[in-house]
């Protein structure tokens, strides 16, 4: 049951992976790389790392996705 | 074979970060396919100190069950925490690059300028 | 080179490292497999210390010089940024801050959530030795949620309740706190960031010495490092641009 849930965590953080690197617009890659996180935090509670899921959730969630949007703000998209 | 596809993913994120890297037009693309690759080490690490049955690493005084492996656990978590600041070092480099060359093309950003 | 040839060199790069790690995990020990030699040293060493949580006690008692690095990079990123963003001359201008349109439901959202949040940090890094959590996990929570009065409100309210000169302050005094307990270790212990403070019983709030004391100096410092990063970022978009 374990290696069922283990294999369908693996399974949904290597397509979200594979969705952030494949969007060319940054803008959009904002959004990407939160729902790439939030695989990420599934993945780690599955290994049984709670500290490490807690701090991945609230940094690729909230900080790193805001100060995307921030700099594409200034720099300007494509 | 879990295992292989634990680390397998592992390797996958990686190489897609570094692919992601070398075939950006954009630099917050590139910035963006750096948190991929270094997303890659954790489950790397995170896979290492895993344990089949085991719990997690918080224990009672009496505790009975095993708990997977904290030292790979206090690397990582660290590790997320510095790399978002990083990231946001990487994203100012952006910001004034964009001022002072007018393009975040990686492409057009070739020649060094006085 | 065109995107065409480096794309074709990096995959033959990429297959080549792709080889050399398959060849490295198949010589892995077995996957979920007993042998941890750092699990095996350490559970002993934190129950003598009388900290239920293994990773905090990985993170502030027996690793904790790594930790003091790791807290200084976090710091000179912080001032990496705050050099890089420095406004030059020629943006010395302005432009008003504006109240954009929020959604009723996101503004009360916001603001029933902001308090909770803040809760929730300070919980998260007070709690750091007994449960799941600590200081670096904690500040995050902390500046994330400060930010939901941008984000659900104005940034003239941000601006007004973010005391940026205490913030800055807050950082460097933690830093230095942590060194500063660091030297009390050596004094009282005789190794630098000894776990001098008494143990206490498993399990309460007050217990594990020095490892809650240090879960609060970096979070205080990571939360506030980040206020100030984000600070710096929202302000960019208020700067006036010249178009000549």
């Amino acid at each position: 049951m374990t290696t069922a849930v283990l294999l369908v965590a693996l399974a949904f953080v290597a397509v979200a992976g594979f969705a952030v690197v494949a969007t060319p617009d940054p803008r959009r890659q904002a959004i990407t790389l939160s729902l790439f996180s939030l695989c990420l935090t599934l993945l780690f509670v599955v290994l049984q790392a709670p500290d490490v899921a807690l701090s991945e959730l609230a940094v690729g969630s909230a900080v790193v996705p805001l100060l995307v949007l921030l700099t594409i703000r200034k720099v300007g998209g494509r | 074979m879990i295992g292989m596809a634990c680390y397998g993913v592992a390797g996958w994120l990686l190489l897609l970060g570094a692919i992601g890297i070398v075939r950006s037009r954009h630099l917050v693309h590139t910035v963006v396919s750096l948190s991929v690759a270094q997303a890659g080490t954790y489950v790397l690490l995170l896979g290492i100190g895993y344990q089949d049955q085991a719990g997690a690493p918080i224990v009672a005084q009496d505790q009975r069950q095993p708990v997977v492996d904290p030292m790979v656990q206090a690397m990582t978590l660290t590790d997320i925490v510095v790399s978002a600041t990083i990231t946001a070092l990487l994203l100012g480099l952006t910001i004034q690059i964009s001022k002072r060359h007018g393009t975040v093309d990686p492409d057009e950003l070739r020649a060094l300028r006085g | 080179m065109t995107l065409r040839a480096r794309t074709w060199l990096c995959a033959a790069g990429a297959l080549g490292v792709a080889v050399l790690l398959v060849t490295a995990f198949l010589r892995m020990p077995r996957f979920g497999g007993d042998l941890h030699v750092y699990r095996d040293l350490a559970l002993p060493a934190t129950l003598a210390r009388m900290t239920p949580n293994l990773v905090s006690s990985v993170n502030f008692d027996l690793r904790a010089l790594d930790t003091l690095g790791e807290e200084t990079i976090v710091a000179a990123a912080v001032v990496g940024t705050l050099s890089l963003l420095q406004p030059s001359p020629a943006e010395r201008e302005r432009i008003e801050p504006q109240r954009g349109y929020v959604m009723p439901v996101v503004k009360v959202a916001g603001y029933l959530l902001l308090p909770v949040t803040l809760l929730l940090g300070l919980d998260v890094v007070a709690h750091g030795h007994l449960t799941p959590g600590g200081g670096f996990q904690g500040g995050v929570v902390l500046a994330t949620g400060w930010h939901l009065l941008y984000i659900s409100g104005s940034y003239p309210a941000l601006a007004r309740l973010r005391p940026i000169d205490w913030c800055e302050y807050a950082e460097a005094a933690a830093t230095g706190l942590y060194v500063v307990t660091g030297l009390a270790g050596l004094i009282a212990g005789g190794a630098f960031l000894a776990n001098v403070l008494p143990k206490g019983e498993f399990g309460s709030l007050l217990s594990a010495g020095t490892v809650p004391v240090l879960s609060v100096l970096v979070g205080i410092e990571v939360a506030a490092g980040l206020v100030v990063l984000l600070a710096q970022f929202l302000g960019q978009g208020l700067i006036r641009e010249e178009h000549s």
